[in-house]
């Protein structure tokens, strides 16, 4: 089943087309990667797809219900998680913290002024169940900005998975990460690939094409390619396109 | 780095030993006041300013939305509380309720333009909208007596039930304010320790992440003016109680920085007492230095500034230094804690 779809997305700023006409289209419990060289539009399309920007032009439909122009607050209580490629997390707090933040039922609390955020235990179980599946769990009383670059990695796709998402977009988790933190980030995408449908932005070729089940290679904000790895692979072009060689 | 969002030791009670030591220090005023040499009506001015410190802090330190202009609520409350005095009928809760009624409606009006904007965008429209209010107090002569501001407002009787008690002399003023200022202390103190206020701490963190885990932010926000000015309209109404009158000055810019000043200087980016501290600093000041010199203002803006160059924590941050030497130092001879955090 597509849970989720874009047609024809077209973004601008001012004069400067970013996005030409994207259109994607995830089956649901897939991994989707996205690849193309730096400037392509792939962070762009991802703010498009998640709310912060606005399209100039398409459609998005997520589970069957049109979801074009609406608020990231609201696509994001609809199952629809993101990390960011320049790390995004409220720094001044714990770990934990970050996680409870993200939980529906803590949300659910917002205007509860009869409770307390580390009281209930029950929550901060399941925070700490989360941050256990990212193998945090042992750092969740540690202040966010005290973790290594690598944890903080870690830390944005658990706080994109406290959400209780359906489909999870991740821009360029491995940026940054040495081979070790590479191979175990891996490994956590592996694993969570059985529970969640998964769009991933990736520069690392070996990485995107070990784990992704279908590639969209964008290129001057147009989608020049979409197909499985193994037919991409055979194509030349694409690989070289991907990697910034075609201008 | 300390910020707010540390986690505080307790959990959900409010009654920790720093609302303890607030509470004493409030109630047993009257008894020592006039010993060490003030006056029953610094009471009450503090207890007042303190109450509007604590609920600007909840938009300044708490949600980091740097206003400038919130002078004006404590004046649109002043003003509302003076009117219904002298137009309706003589009547604390009456004069209160309209206070916070009218400071709530400007608040949520100002704060619907003003809540999507941020940084210096955010507080110049603070500035203008506060600017709109003070010149509307001098210009509507007819409703707001101009430059002289209503006069001869009461204080109307305090009515509980079937009691009506006189609380028209300083010392009982005071214990009346006193007694609503610890409870919106309380009122405080829970909104900022639950999720609700871990919520406005997460947005000043990362306003971006905030949404994309599902927080309207801008609503979020627009609440949280509108609530601050709730509370400053509470403080203007038991202002002009105070004072007997309403003008101009309330509102003016002066005082919208001076709430600032007294915010930061108490550390109210690092700790929900901080406020507290630097009300107290300031009026200190004010008697102490002003009894010398009459360039007091002078002498605690040169100490804003060496404060904000050396330790930008204000006076709550440095304690916490100075906690943390002391705890130290002990922990040199006795038996270090396996881990007092989470103890
Ligand atoms: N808010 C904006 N205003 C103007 N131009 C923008 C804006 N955001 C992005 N751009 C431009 O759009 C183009 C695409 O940027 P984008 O960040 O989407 O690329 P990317 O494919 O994610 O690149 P990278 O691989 O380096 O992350 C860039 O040229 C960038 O300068
Ligand atoms: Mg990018």
């Amino acid at each position: 089943m597509t849970l989720f779809k874009a047609e024809n997305i077209q973004k601008r700023f001012g004069a400067r087309v970013v996005l030409e006409d994207i259109s994607l289209s995830v089956e649901e419990g897939t991994v989707h990667g996205i690849m193309g060289p730096n400037g392509a539009g792939k962070t762009t399309c991802f703010h498009v797809l998640t709310g912060y920007h606005a399209p100039d032009g398409g459609r998005i439909v997520f589970d069957g219900r049109d979801i074009t122009g609406r608020k990231p607050h609201q696509i994001a209580r609809m199952g629809i998680s993101r990390s960011f490629q320049i790390m995004n997390l409220f720094d001044e707090t714990v770990v934990i913290e970050n996680v409870l933040l993200a939980l529906p039922e803590f949300r659910a609390h917002g205007f509860n002024l009869t409770r307390s955020v580390f009281d209930d235990k029950a929550l901060v179980d399941k925070a700490l169940g989360v941050l256990d599946q990212v193998g945090l769990a042992d750092l969740a009383w540690q202040k966010a900005d005290a973790l290594s670059y690598g944890n903080r990695r870690a830390l944005e796709i658990a706080v994109a998975l406290a959400a209780e998402p359906r489909i999870v977009f991740l821009d360029e988790p491995t940026s940054g990460l040495g081979v070790e933190a590479t191979r175990q980030l891996m490994g956590l995408i592996r694993k969570l690939r059985k529970t969640y449908t998964i769009v991933l932005i990736e520069h690392d070729m070996n990485f995107l094409f070990e784990l992704a089940d279908r590639i969209s290679v964008i290129h001057w904000g147009q989608v020049i390619a979409e197909d499985t790895p193994a037919a991409l692979k055979a194509n030349k072009w694409v690989a070289r396109s991907a990697l910034g060689e075609v201008a | 780095m300390i910020s707010l969002s540390d986690i505080p030791a307790r959990g959900g009670s409010p009654f920790t030993p720093a609302m303890g030591l607030f509470v004493a220090l409030l109630l047993t005023a009257p008894f020592w006041l006039e010993p060490i040499g003030l006056y029953h009506y610094l009471g009450i001015e503090i207890a007042i300013w303190i109450l509007f410190a604590l609920g600007f802090n909840l938009l300044f330190g708490f949600i980091g939305l740097h206003s400038f202009g919130h002078g004006a609520y404590l004046g649109v409350g002043a003003y509302a509380f003076g009117l219904f005095q002298q137009e309706v009928t003589v009547s604390l809760w009456g004069g209160l309720a309209v206070a916070i009624l009218a400071a709530t409606l400007a608040g949520a009006i100002v704060g619907a333009f003003v809540s999507h904007r941020r940084g210096i965008y955010f507080a110049l429209m603070t500035i203008a909208f506060g600017q709109v209010f003070w010149f509307g107090a001098i210009k509507l002569h007819s409703i707001t007596g101009g430059e002289d501001g209503l006069l001869g407002i009461a204080r109307p009787d305090l009515v509980v039930g079937p009691m009506r008690l006189d609380i028209s002399d300083n010392i009982s003023l005071y214990w009346f304010v006193a007694v609503i200022l610890v409870l919106a202390v309380v009122a405080l103190w829970r909104i900022v320790n639950a999720p609700f206020g871990r919520v406005l701490q997460a947005i000043r963190q990362n306003e971006t992440r905030a949404q994309f885990v599902g927080y309207n932010v801008w609503l979020i926000k627009w609440l949280t003016f509108t609530l601050s000015a709730a509370f400053a309209g509470l403080a203007g109404g038991l202002f002009a109680m105070a004072q007997e009158s309403a003008y101009p000055d309330v509102m003016s810019l002066h005082q919208s920085g001076l709430i600032v000043m007294m915010v930061l200087i108490g550390g109210g980016l690092v700790s929900f007492w901080g406020p507290v501290l630097g009300v107290l600093l300031y009026f200190i000041a004010r008697d102490i230095i002003g009894g010398i010199t009459e360039t007091w203002l002078l002498w605690f803006g040169l100490m804003f500034v060496i404060m904000v160059m050396v330790r930008p924590e204000g006076v709550a941050g440095l304690i916490h230094v100075l906690r943390q030497k002391f705890a130290q130092t002990q922990q040199k001879t006795v038996a270090p804690a396996s881990n007092p955090e989470r103890a």
